[in-house]
């Protein structure tokens, strides 16, 4: 295994790759506590929200993880910044494992090169900061400036990359619109001066037009700084749009990674047909989309063998029993699926 | 479709004053619904388009009110109704589905007696019989094993199950009206497609018009026949559904169309419309859009633009009034190829190469 994962990571450094995740999984204990479970005769209850997630993230690129709810795409994002530590797997970034124990030094460094953008611009600013302190935070702590002259002027530059004022620094947030509060966070994400940059839902909390600002704003910084992404989306059309590789979730489970053009053009796994068929589209007046049956089982009790074949057209016995192993169908291409594996589909 | 409009809004104004002054979420806004229609109405956050659906429930919050126009419902005027009379109309006539499937739904009662309840309430029919007819509504709705799960409560059923319990609840008794304001933004992309093909067959089958209020585009094209785009409280265009979206012609829709990712292609760099909708208290003069519009001329920071009808729908810009002549050929030309129909385009082309 050891001697597969070093010639893996060693083809992965070959490709430019800047993020691994490898046999990425985590398991949350959701059982009731100690004496309600001895009162009521009740088990321990475990929910997988990742199991054995795979992909790799090629520098300067955007890679989007899609899924609908309860499909682990939060989780796998915390694990990926280190805000979360994984039951199984590793992540490496720029060649350092982020959880192995005895390199505290190389993480340390590591951790100035990620941040993080969350999905709710209200949520995740403290309101009784001045904007200019909240971006300045991430400068002192890393004491990336020498002096508050220095910093100050940093947190101007860095209001003025994100399409603000200087000036606007000594306000607080609430003075601010949803799409301005994002550019405040995208600000904080920068000012530590990353490379990588998780972003969680990013314009979800947006309106349209706004969305499209901050959208634009993000490819523009990631071609300006060669930044790599990592974005969690639900939402199809953002990640056309903004996505180089893409990878589909259900249930915890990485059922099919794709190029983007590849994955929206010729999908190979049943569930990336079914959300791309359910996807609302802006051409397709009075369309009843057809194919989609059921809804998202419980994450706490998910189906036996794939977790997709109660609402998949083409399951078989196989799939109702046996988990599917990923298949490398070709560069940065893979889908779990039995049917894909036997030729059927 | 009988030539009278089940829902008519007229020139409809809610205002809330407040004391830093009067505040209007919707301004002089009207449209029509016919039986059998999705109406759809569009707009981003603060556009008015909840307070709108709540001023034809009756349901707009104190100290909130309609200061001006009227709503008819079937030739009818309520929205000088009781509190009472409008509790009989709410229900009976008009059916209503709200965004969060949960707050909709009383938790401490099985759902069984909350359809009893509304179907006895609105209808004069006995215990057992409306139990069969809420029993017959979950099955119509697609809730499996309807008879068993009619004595559940609702947090034993998922967001998208408990969603069709309650549009089951808004149809209970018959309304000719269902008001579904963002039915589908709570559920993930695969129950959202069930829930809009659930709500378009029940109103084909029962001829009841809808207005259906959302944000999003792709929801707007797939489940209306029409479509009313609202900007800062006011109408800023209406039109049958294809139109609007594919050959929009108000530059806010044009904008709003051009910054919507979609799925089916790439594209370059998204359309970004400069600024952002201004607050209640900041509307602009003369037309609401103008400080974001880059067609603007003299008129447009002075007098405010009314709908007028422009092909098939209608729009408030002054770049469509006949009055202004063909001035504006090249400006609206250039709105024109933003849409994705050839047709259009060519037809702007040649309208620039007449002027």
């Amino acid at each position: 295994m050891s001697d597969l994962m070093t010639e893996d990571l060693a083809q992965a450094a070959a490709d430019d790759v800047l993020v691994s995740a490898r046999g990425l999984g985590r398991v949350f204990d959701v059982s009731k506590p100690w004496l309600n479970r001895v009162i009521e005769r009740e088990e321990r209850v475990f929910l997988t929200a990742a199991e054995d997630v795979t992909f790799d993230i090629r520098r300067g690129k955007t890679f989007a993880l899609v899924g609908e709810s309860g499909s682990g795409k939060s989780t796998i994002a915390r694990m990926i910044v280190g805000l979360l530590r994984p039951t199984s797997g590793a992540v490496t970034v720029d060649g350092v494992d982020l959880f192995r124990s005895g390199d505290i030094a190389g993480q340390t460094a590591l951790r100035r090169r990620i941040q993080m953008i969350f999905q709710d611009p209200y949520a995740s600013l403290n309101p009784r900061w001045r904007v200019g302190d909240i971006i300045a935070e991430p400068i002192r702590a890393f004491q990336l400036e020498q002096d508050a002259k220095a910093v100050r002027a940093r947190v101007g530059e860095l209001l003025e990359q994100v399409g603000l004022a200087a000036i606007d620094g000594i306000k607080y947030p609430h003075e601010f619109s949803g799409g301005q509060r994002q550019r405040i966070c995208i600000a904080r994400a920068l000012a530590s001066k990353p490379e990588f940059i998780v972003c969680d839902e990013p314009t979800s909390a947006l309106d349209v037009s706004v969305q499209s600002q901050v959208l634009n704003l993000m490819r523009d910084l990631q071609r300006e700084l060669n930044l790599t992404y990592l974005l969690i989306s639900h939402d199809l059309s953002v990640v056309r749009y903004m996505a180089d590789d893409i990878g589909v979730l259900y249930l915890g489970r990485l059922v099919e990674t794709a190029p983007r053009e590849q994955l929206y053009e010729a999908p190979r796994h049943p569930y990336t047909h079914m959300l791309l068929d359910a996807a609302p589209r802006l051409d397709a007046f009075g369309r009843t989309a057809e194919s989609v049956v059921g809804e998202i089982p419980d994450p706490i009790d998910r189906p036996s063998g794939c977790h997709f074949h109660p609402r998949c057209p083409h399951a078989n016995d196989r799939c109702k029993t046996e988990a599917p192993a990923r298949l490398v169908l070709g560069p940065g291409r893979t889908a779990a699926c039995h049917g894909v594996e036997e030729g059927r589909l | 479709m009988s030539d009278q409009a089940l829902l008519s809004i007229r020139d409809l104004v809610v205002e809330f004053p407040t004391r830093r002054g009067l505040l209007r979420p919707v301004d002089h806004v009207s449209f029509d619904i016919h039986r059998g229609e999705i109406l759809g109405v569009v707009g981003e956050s603060g556009a008015g388009k909840s307070m709108t659906g709540s001023a034809v429930v009756g349901l707009i919050d104190r100290p909130g009110r309609i200061a001006a126009g009227e709503v008819l419902l079937d030739g009818e005027p309520i929205h000088r109704l009781s509190e009472d009379a409008m509790r009989r109309v709410r229900g009976r006539k008009i059916g209503m589905v709200f965004q969060d499937p949960l707050t909709s739904l009383n938790p401490l009662l099985r759902i069984g007696d909350q359809l009893v309840e509304t179907i006895r309430t609105h209808l004069s029919v006995g215990e057992a019989e409306a139990r069969k007819r809420a029993i017959a509504a979950l099955d119509e709705v697609g809730i499996p094993a309807a008879a068993r799960r009619i004595d559940s409560y609702p947090h034993e059923f998922s967001g998208g199950m408990r969603q069709r319990v309650v549009i089951a609840l808004a149809l209970a008794a018959e309304p000719e009206l269902v008001i579904a304001d963002e039915p589908t933004t709570a559920l993930d992309v695969s129950v959202q497609a069930q829930i809009i093909a659930l709500l378009k067959r029940l109103c084909r089958e029962r001829g009841a018009a809808v207005m259906l209020i959302t944000h999003d585009m792709g929801v707007i094209a797939e489940a209306t026949d029409r479509v009313a785009v609202l900007y800062a409280g006011r109408l800023a265009e209406i039109g049958p559904t294809p139109d609007v979206l594919s050959r929009p012609k108000h530059p806010y829709t044009v904008g709003l169309m051009k910054s919507t990712p979609s799925t089916l292609g790439e594209g370059g760099r998204l359309h970004q419309i400069p600024g952002s909708m201004p607050g209640l208290r900041a509307i602009p003069n003369g037309c609401a859009f103008h400080p974001r519009c880059t067609k603007r001329f003299e008129r447009c920071d002075k007098e405010r633009p009314d709908p007028i009808p422009v092909g098939a729908g209608q729009i408030a810009c002054w770049l469509y009034d006949p009055a202004e002549g063909d001035r504006h050929a090249a400006a609206r030309a250039e709105l024109a190829g933003a849409g994705s129909d050839p047709a259009a385009i060519a037809t702007a082309e040649a309208g620039e190469g007449a002027a």
